[in-house]
């Protein structure tokens, strides 16, 4: 889906359009109720959640992961954190979640999480352009210097699309997870603000 | 290297509790000279008053107890010898905080954690405090709370701490490109990890052993 052909002229068309609207998908507010049930219901399939961190799976009910984003979302609206829920521009179906946390504005470095709950949409590209959307919303109105993120050895899928986005693998911190009685590495990736410019 | 081998007691210094009366006086002091803050890491360079530090320790103890997945200590001076002990007078020289040594972010179910280690005043930097306090650690990570890696992050300008961490058989395994903004230029976030074994066989923990 994706090509190369006039980079330019295809970066011309993204700016043209809204800030959280890319080709195939578009960030909405994280709505707690709407969000807790999604993620409820993600959170059943264990293969999603040993793909999207470190934390064992575990089953929690609807209200209790609506008090969360309640306060994350509503009461707290940390400085430092924020996240969107992807919706595909075709259906208008909320498929999955992103976000920066751990940002740093005196150094310009925030931490990228992405998570698509929604299987059908794997590997159809779907995840690289909300990573697209989320890089532009980085360098242009945050004005962020570099995003980092870590992504688990296993997960080759998540490496590509990131690799495509323009992410590059800064180093990888050995035997980090265990999983089924095996060593995993847990890789370091990050984007500096000028080679996403010169994409 | 037996169950009677003191986890907290090292040659120079030992692992305390805090004792915030005392130490947010003197942690309120160090917070005054930039260069400490700078050195940890990516932290806002900022003076903290007593009171504020105080609040801290409350919340990391509420944390250590509550979540259960970070360890503080502070780093205590060990009386130098008796002889010390009866000029300086033993209670105050064995009181005299010199840093702090954490281990956070431990995620249990992988058997991994983070650590970090501070000597706060830069007098007593160089006479091997920070190096016996990793000692005893990493002896807490692996022999007490039986981890499996250990790692730490570190600005690429503070090379006293690199030379160090690598000493002690840390390998760098991440450069985070220009991750930081200091003095008016970017520089790299160094992650070093160790690896249980990799502790088990190092020269580090023999010594540690003779100990």
């Amino acid at each position: 889906m994706e090509n190369d052909v006039g980079s330019d002229l295809k970066r011309g068309k993204l700016m043209s359009k809204p800030l959280f609207q890319g080709e195939l998908v578009r960030f909405v507010a994280a709505e707690p109720q709407l969000a807790a049930g999604l993620f409820a219901k993600w959170m059943r399939d264990s293969e999603f959640v040993r793909l999207l961190d470190t934390d064992p799976a575990r089953l929690l009910s609807v209200d209790k992961y609506k008090e969360w984003f309640e306060k994350d979302l509503v009461e707290e609206q940390k400085n430092d954190e924020l996240f969107f829920l992807i919706r595909t521009l075709e259906e208008d179906l909320t498929i999955g979640l992103i976000g920066l946390d751990g940002i740093q504005w005196v150094h310009g470095d925030a931490w990228v999480g992405i998570g698509l709950g929604e299987r059908e949409y794997w590997g159809k590209g779907y995840g690289t352009d909300a990573m697209r959307i989320l890089l532009r919303y980085a360098f242009e109105e945050l004005n962020l210097h570099r995003l980092s993120l870590s992504v688990f050895e296993y997960n080759s899928r998540a490496i590509r699309s990131y690799e495509k986005a323009g992410f590059v693998i800064e180093g990888r911190a050995r035997q980090f997870l265990n999983r089924d009685g095996l060593r995993y590495d847990m890789i370091f990736m990050g984007i500096l603000r000028d080679e996403w410019k010169e994409r | 290297m037996d169950l009677n081998t003191p986890l907290f007691e090292g040659q120079l210094v030992y692992l305390a509790s805090i004792k915030p009366d005392q130490d947010a006086e003197i942690e309120s002091h160090w917070t005054h000279d930039a260069e400490f803050q700078r050195l940890l890491g990516k932290e806002l360079v900022r003076l903290l008053s007593p009171a504020q530090i105080k609040k801290n320790y409350t919340e990391i103890e509420k944390e250590m107890d509550e979540k259960g997945n970070q360890f503080y200590f502070t780093i205590r001076r060990l009386p130098l010898s008796e002889r010390a002990e009866a000029v300086h007078g033993a209670v105050q020289d064995s009181d005299f905080l010199l840093g702090f040594a954490r281990l956070d972010w431990i995620a249990w179910s992988h058997g991994v954690g983070s650590l970090s280690i501070g000597i706060g005043n830069p007098e007593e930097r160089g006479k091997g405090y920070g190096s016996d306090a990793l000692r005893l650690l990493l002896g807490y990570a692996f022999r007490e709370l039986n981890l499996y890696r250990v790692c730490i992050a570190i600005p690429e300008y503070n090379q006293i701490a690199l030379r160090l961490f690598e000493k002690a058989a840390f390998k760098v395994e991440a450069r985070r490109r220009e991750a930081l903004h200091r003095k008016g230029r970017r520089w790299e976030v160094l992650h070093l990890g160790l690896l249980r074994e990799e502790w088990e066989q190092s020269e580090w923990r023999t010594m540690w052993a003779q100990i």
